[in-house]
């Protein structure tokens, strides 16, 4: 073990002084989304060329439920094959066992990040993983097609419903057959419960179960919010956005055939990209409020992070490549080729930044003010209130039962989730 | 097991030393793969059906603690004395799942075995380019499950699909379906698949049966005068009934634990979530590994039972011949 360790820190030695002899082999497991993969790799091609190790990618689906499932079972293995994961915000909880602690490596570092998403893969003090990206989702709509007709960005849920309405019939009558009102993410997965958290928050309807651990869901506000939504659907929704992820109603709306959009800012860059039907012809705001009382927009809180295996044989270089991605060089790059919303702060106020991405300097205090999904209080129990929450609103969307049925239900169930205690 | 007792059994008064030496030899030869299943496939069942006992969890496995029946039953009396019901035979998505499987199980491997006989037949009659034919219909079965789950559910995507595409400008349908996103239609998108993807399968083990039935019963049919129709049913049907019905079970025991089409096609919707999809979720997704256990150890049960009324009733003859 003594001659273990004396031999990392010599090879760890080695590689700092620059030299490619003694390189380590790391492998990193990411299911980003867009150009997400293609811009890790450039950015682990300058790392290869700094310190002489070799980074290979494990690129995973980008369903975050998909890839918990598979990290969750590598890492109960112990498998050694992977270094460095790159972890949902959402996941800090469940998988910090296993995890190692960054406190101490990134003690020189931590404090240019935003202390709140620090603090939210911070798990009984350890820090667990370290902020790459931030996410909040925004209402991207079509300024060319509005223009036309003469409307304004919608502020409320009821607006963004009749302007979809309007614009996706007068368009269909001069021949654009395929255009629909509105896409966003109704497949049962992780992302409809972001989606449908921001109906019910923005309509007063609560967080599902809030900070303190009650559970909040079954009310009248959260129910309309969910028949609203359930109204889209077949008419200003496809009736296939119930299947729908992020790539999905991407593909709808980069194609031209979408009034509005809900999704992450990724979207933003690609949407600009010389391939793209819709390139110049968009903009964003934040997603409306609903109606009712404690109505306000609001934004599920994203994000993804890195974090270093317990069981990586390179452990020192495993931090050594999380510090490199999260370093402000590296945010800004990614900033730039991905419009991902950096964690660091001092990047709002970049001038690069403004210029290429003019979304991220808006973006900051919509994220700022990001509801979180409830995964702090419900612990390692939060997947299955996730899944029962998805279910409960696929359900009611698809007409399986009303919202307010749905929602008794999934109280109970929760209820008894919960027993004594998260 | 099996070899020892019928080539024990004739001489089971006056054993030989051949006799002897010959069973010796069998059990050496079986061993080896005797072994590696016992690995590879006992080791695993009896850890699950262990941990299907216990209230382990994926993050820590090893302080596993035994439990009993609870993740399959348990009663708690409450104080004002009503009595909960909770584990898996109380689960509702549970028996929605084991009702999912069954259904999709009996819809699809009827319409295999249907579909499978008739490719069977069509193959079996003489024409030019037989050979070419037989290995082209193997396509579907020979592509990966992923892979063609994945290509299907574009095809079926209900912007981009070229089956909405098709069907748009046949003029049959009048607005885009939503095959995998729609309740009403979830179900018929994964058995479209699964049927594409297994009848060649079926239909080349119906072959194999169909090949060895002696061309002069069909001569002598036809000089009597039969009717074809009346062949099929009295003649070609009874003959092939051996092989049909081994090909009906390997079809059965892989369709009700059918997991990665549908993992692919339509994850987590309830329409279409089989006993498979809700072990794995249970298992990784959720932090219940002894629940998901338990759900793995209850398929396990079901497929069993199912085989052994299939045999029994369909008195399956696995020896071959008759």
């Amino acid at each position: 073990m003594k001659l273990r360790s004396a031999l990392m820190a010599f090879s760890a030695g080695i590689v700092l002084m620059g030299s490619a002899a003694n390189a380590a082999n790391l492998s990193i497991v990411s299911g980003d989304t867009g150009n997400g993969l293609a811009v890790l790799r450039e950015q682990l091609d300058i790392f290869e060329k700094n310190t002489g190790n070799k980074v290979t990618i494990v690129p995973m689906p980008s369903s975050t439920s998909d890839q918990f499932g598979q990290y969750k079972l590598w890492l109960a293995a112990g498998n050694s094959d992977i270094d460095v994961y790159q972890t949902d915000v959402i996941w800090a909880p469940q998988l910090s066992d296993q995890l190692l602690d960054l406190t101490d490596a990134t003690k020189d570092v931590v404090g240019a990040h935003f202390p709140s998403i620090i603090e939210s893969q911070t798990v009984n003090g350890k820090l667990v993983a370290l902020p790459i990206f931030t996410d909040a989702p925004a209402l991207y709509y079509r300024k060319d097609l509005l223009e036309k007709y003469g409307k304004q960005p919608p502020k409320t849920w009821d607006e963004l419903a009749a302007t979809a309405k309007e614009v996706q019939d007068k368009e269909r009558e001069a021949g654009s057959k395929d255009i629909w009102g509105f896409v966003w993410q109704g497949n049962s997965y992780e992302g409809l419960t972001c989606n449908a958290l921001e109906w019910v928050k923005s309509n007063g309807g609560g967080q599902i179960i809030e900070a303190d651990g009650e559970i909040s869901i079954n009310n009248p506000q959260a129910a309309a919010a969910l028949d609203r939504a359930k109204g889209w659907v077949n008419t200003i929704s496809p009736p296939g956005v119930l299947a729908y992820q992020e790539e999905e109603a991407r593909g709808v709306w980069q194609t031209g055939n979408a009034v509005f959009m809900r999704n992450w800012p990724y979207a933003y860059g690609l949407g600009n990209g010389a391939d793209s039907a819709v390139k110049d012809k968009f903009d964003v705001v934040p997603l409306p409020a609903g109606s009712g009382e404690g109505a306000k927009s609001a934004a599920t809180l994203g994000g993804w992070n890195l974090a270093v295996s317990k069981y990586s044989k390179n452990p020192k270089e495993a931090i050594e490549l999380v510090k490199f991605i999260a370093s402000p060089e590296m945010q800004k790059l990614k900033a730039l080729k991905a419009s991902n919303l950096p964690t660091i702060q001092a990047l709002y106020d970049d001038a690069d930044i403004a210029k290429g991405q003019p979304i991220i300097p808006r973006w900051k205090e919509v994220f700022q003010n990001a509801v979180p999904r409830p995964s702090a209080p419900t612990k390692v129990k939060y997947n299955e209130v996730s899944s029962n929450f998805w279910t409960a609103t696929h359900d009611t969307l698809s007409g399986n039962g009303s919202a307010a049925d749905n929602l008794e239900m999934l109280e109970a169930k929760l209820t008894k989730l919960k027993g004594a205690g998260w | 097991m099996a070899v020892a007792e019928t080539v024990a059994a004739p001489v089971a008064g006056m054993r030989s030393d051949l006799m002897r030496q010959r069973v010796r030899s069998a059990w050496v030869f079986l061993a080896p793969m005797l072994i590696v299943l016992a690995m590879v496939a006992g080791w695993p069942l009896v850890r699950s059906i262990y941990f299907s006992f216990t209230n382990a969890s994926l993050a820590n496995i090893d302080a596993a603690q035994w439990i009993g029946f609870e993740n399959y039953l348990s009663i708690t009396r409450l104080k004002s004395g009503k009595i909960l019901y909770d584990g898996l035979l109380a689960d509702p998505i549970w028996w929605r799942a084991v009702w999912n499987t069954v259904k999709f199980t009996i819809v699809s491997v009827t319409l295999e075995t249907i579909f499978g006989t008739i490719v069977a037949l069509v193959l079996n009659a003489e024409f030019r380019g037989r050979g070419i034919v037989r290995a082209a219909i193997l396509v579907p079965w020979a592509i990966p499950t992923v892979v063609s789950a994945k290509m299907w559910s574009w095809m079926l995507n209900d912007q981009f699909g070229i089956i909405n595409d098709v069907l748009m400008n046949l003029g049959i349908i009048s607005s885009k379906i939503a095959w995998t996103a729609n309740p009403d239609t979830a179900m018929f998108a994964v058995l479209l698949v699964d049927i594409w993807k297994t009848t060649p399968f079926m239909a080349l083990l119906i072959l194999a049966g169909l090949q060895m039935v002696p061309g002069d019963i069909y001569e002598a049919a036809r000089i009597d005068g039969v009717h074809p129709v009346k062949v099929f049913f009295k003649v070609t049907l009874p003959l092939i009934r051996p092989a049909l019905m081994v090909a009906v079970i390997f079809r059965m025991l892989d369709a009700l634990r059918i997991f990665d089409l549908i993992y692919v096609l339509t994850p987590n919707n309830s329409q279409t979530k089989t006993m498979s999809v809700y072990a794995r979720e249970n298992l990784f997704d959720f932090d219940k590994f002894a629940y998901g256990s338990a759900a793995a150890t209850f398929l396990f049960l079901i497929l069993a039972v199912i085989t052994v009324v299939y045999i029994v009733v369909g008195r399956v003859n696995f020896d071959g011949g008759r």
